[in-house]
């Protein structure tokens, strides 16, 4: 049996070896998982749709489990473009030589983090980062988010003089920001940092309860999101196509599509913009 | 018998030493190293609010949304595709290496490939062949070529060898093997087989964690927004594959689903040309060597990843698994007479039977990753999936063994009959799958890393997030040597006790 099965096995896999061109030209796009992943089908099936009607192409949106895989699918040219935060963004950028970002978010030039707490520590918000935090249990968000880790940590060390490490009693990463607002909520962890649009929009809809986790503290400004898209599409797609593809992610006006980001609007972007995001990586070693 | 085995009075102090002896003093080293472990381990509670969040698990389990999971009959069908694929590749590549097993080298190296847990190649293999179906069962059939391998190589090594006596002189090898070796081990393959083909479907689902369109996408996703019905849902749907696995699996439909399983996903990768060819030559290259960096460059790279991050992970493994091998122990001692026709009645042992399914169906991982959502990510919820998970494999392989104890008429009843007659009777049993599981745990314990409690996988992932795979190669590396080490130090162990490779059969009987 086990003959037959390998004999099987070779004939099908040969078969199937021939090459894989029905989807060569479907434009694939990726977004990082940074809130609500069972909402993301939702959130950008419609960013897809309208994408293919406006350029003409067939546009598929493909869901990723980490920001890492967001990163990783863009590498092996399995998605040709993707909604980045700024240090996935950079990553995405260094891996693939070509690539160029080509649009942001109106609020993402000047990006904040929220340092939020559970009530039951007591501190209140003010306008420096409050070292009564230090021995208390800390999380991130996602391991390479730019808002709920990177710049945030970058932030710390500035005012604590310390690695969150040296600081914390115990630091962990969460996953994504709503799992840290829910985790800061339930007292699993004393306090964590967040995206501040997913706050205010976890705000809007109900969804904290102000009585036991609220915000105390808010970054300094820095560049995130951003869309990059590869080199290499235009030799698919044809000459102009980056630039098409940049004009009407700005054109971009319904209020629908643009709170799935959720942003205002959209307005260009290129590579330099995410020089600070290198550097402070850089601090960080998360980047060599 | 066995305890009398090889007893003889010291020559200096006169002392009798006894197999019986040995097991003391193997148990007595156990113990010490695992409440040693016990000590040091992190074991803290970091939750608010845990009966709230334990409330509305329950609440989940009692109200399954299968609506809620988009695609999840997608998922259920990934699950078998790559499983499948997986299994029955890892099948034919263990075979061809059996055949060669008196080859040191090929036992070296299947010992290593199975060594790298499928989640860990699967993190590889996303880099090589993207987010396809390849990626899937390649993670599966590779790690498992190396099992089938040592294990296809153990039933020829032990069967009968006088048909290949037998033959005429001069036989090729391919003759003797094919009609002289193969046909008396078949019985026990697929056995075997079909055993394996349950482990795959635990692989394949866990794979979604990482991102393969696979049950465990969606359960992770689920679980982790606190949407509990719907993730109780997927579990069910998950618990119905396995529980259900010897209705459909039939011997002759077996290349029915196969041909199912490769028209539904084909095995291609998704990934364009030379993603291999970039990954030896530039992405495992250790960083100071692709500048103008000096041997010493390269040394003070690998000492710093070693202080920071390689030697707290082997540590963190070390204590983690150990104090997990404890509560196994425990637990599979305390939990054995559920199942165990010795005690209780039909009505407990059918309960029984069911708590210990569920808990040897749940992969230990899945356990682990729920346990973290209601106490934090010490190492706590790491240490009771594991012992729950392995404690119920022992418990049921130890319960069913109890069938086969002589059934003396002046046996003492209950807590007597446990201490006194049943206990001694299978304790070697248990002590040689202890042994067994041990390599397993271990294996484990360093992928729970990936969930967030900082074991060697929580490194390896760190490394593959940032994108500098020299670092989690060199990570993967000790997970691997750890394995080895273990996986060696468990043979000599059983050789000392003489708990003898023919115990195996319960370690390697089908779970269900």
């Amino acid at each position: 049996m086990i003959l037959r099965l390998t004999a099987l096995l070779l004939a099908v896999s040969l078969a199937m070896a021939a090459p894989q061109s029905a989807l060569a030209d479907t434009f694939v796009f990726t977004a990082i998982p940074d809130q609500d992943e069972s909402r993301l089908m939702t959130r950008f099936g419609k960013v897809a749709d309208y994408l293919s009607e406006e350029l003409g192409v067939e546009v598929r949106y493909i869901p990723v489990k980490s920001y890492a895989a967001a990163v990783t699918a863009f590498r092996n040219n399995e998605v040709q473009m993707a909604w980045f935060g700024g240090f996935s963004g950079v990553q995405a950028q260094r891996l693939v030589p070509g690539s160029r970002a080509i649009a942001q978010g109106v609020e993402d030039p000047a990006f904040l983090s929220y340092l939020i707490v559970n009530a039951s520590t007591g501190i209140e918000p003010g306008d420096a980062f409050p070292m009564a935090l230090q021995g208390k249990r800390f999380t991130f968000g996602s391991r390479s988010s730019t808002s709920g880790r990177l710049m945030p940590e970058y932030f710390m060390r500035q005012a604590t003089g310390q690695s969150p490490q040296q600081f914390f009693s115990r630091v962990g990463f969460s996953g994504d920001h709503n799992a840290t607002i829910a985790l800061v909520q339930s007292g699993a962890w004393d306090a964590g940092v967040v995206n501040y649009k997913v706050w205010d929009q976890a705000v809007r809809e109900g969804l904290v309860d102000e009585n036991r986790v609220r915000k105390v503290w808010t970054t300094p400004p820095y560049p995130d999101y951003h869309w990059v898209i590869r080199g290499d599409v235009e030799a698919r797609f044809g000459e102009g196509f980056i630039d098409t593809v940049q004009a009407v992610l700005i054109g971009i006006e319904d209020e629908d599509i643009l709170a799935s980001f959720p942003r205002k609007g959209f307005i260009p972007a290129s590579n330099d913009d995410y020089a600070p995001i290198v550097n402070t990586a850089r601090e960080l070693d998360l980047l060599d | 018998m066995r305890s009398t085995d090889g007893a003889a009075p010291d020559q200096h102090t006169g002392r009798w030493h006894t197999t019986a002896g040995r097991f003391r003093v193997a148990s007595l080293w156990l113990g010490v190293a695992g409440l040693l472990a016990f000590l040091v381990a992190d074991l803290e509670i970091i939750t608010g609010t845990p009966g709230t969040e334990m409330g509305r698990i329950a609440n989940g389990f009692l109200s399954p949304d299968f609506a809620a999971t988009e695609f999840i009959w997608q998922a259920l069908a990934n699950t078998l595709a790559f499983a499948l694929q997986g299994v029955a590749l890892g099948i034919t590549a263990g075979f061809v290496l059996a055949v060669f097993w008196h080859y040191r080298l090929v036992r070296a190296g299947s010992a290593i490939i199975r060594a790298v847990h499928e989640l860990f190649w699967g993190l590889i293999f996303l880099q090589l062949t993207g987010l396809s179906p390849l990626t899937g069962v390649l993670a599966i059939a590779i790690p498992y070529a190396g099992i089938f391998a040592k294990v296809f190589g153990e039933f020829l090594e032990e069967s009968d060898q006088r048909p290949a006596a037998a033959l005429p002189h001069g036989s090729g090898r391919l003759t003797t093997f094919f009609y002289a070796r193969l046909p008396l081990i078949m019985g026990p393959l697929r056995t075997y087989g079909a055993y394996r083909l349950e482990c795959g479907l635990r692989a394949s689902a866990i794979l979604g964690f990482i991102g393969l369109p696979t049950l465990g996408f969606h359960l992770e996703t689920a679980f982790r927004q606190g949407d509990y019905s719907a993730g109780a849902a997927v579990l069910y749907v998950f618990f119905l594959l396995i529980g259900t696995l010897r209705f459909w699996l039939h011997r002759r439909l077996v290349l029915v689903y196969l041909g199912a399983a490769l028209w539904w996903a084909p095995p291609l990768s998704t990934a364009p040309e030379g993603t291999l060819r970039r990954f030896f030559t530039s992405d495992i290259v250790p960083s100071p060597l692709k500048g103008d960096g000096t041997l010493t460059d390269l040394w003070l790279w690998f000492a710093r990843l070693m202080t920071e991050q390689g030697l707290p992970g082997l540590w963190h493994t070390l204590v983690l698994s150990t104090a997990a091998l404890l509560a196994t122990a425990v637990l599979a001692l305390l939990l054995f007479p559920l199942v165990s026709p010795q005690f209780g009645n039909r009505f407990s042992r059918g309960a029984g039977h069911l708590f210990l399914m569920i808990m040897r169906t749940t992969p230990e991982f899945l356990l682990a990753f729920i346990l973290l959502l209601l106490l934090g990510p010490s190492m706590l919820p790491g240490i009771i999936a594991l012992a729950l998970h392995t404690g119920a494999i022992v418990a049921y392989l130890t319960g069913r063994f109890t069938l086969y104890l002589p059934a003396r008429a002046d046996r003492p009843r209950g807590l007597q009959g446990y201490a006194w007659d049943t206990l001694p009777r299978i304790y070697p049993n248990v002590l040689a799958l202890l042994l067994y599981r041990w390599e397993i745990i271990m294996r484990e314990t360093a992928i729970l890393g990936i969930l967030g409690i900082t074991t060697l996988g929580y490194y390896v992932d760190a490394a593959f997030a940032e994108f500098r795979f020299d670092r989690a190669l060199v990570l993967i590396g000790l997970a691997v040597a750890l394995n080895l080490l273990v996986d060696g130090l468990s043979r000599k162990l059983r050789q000392h006790l003489r708990l003898s490779i023919n115990s195996g059969q319960f370690a390697r009987e089908p779970m269900s």
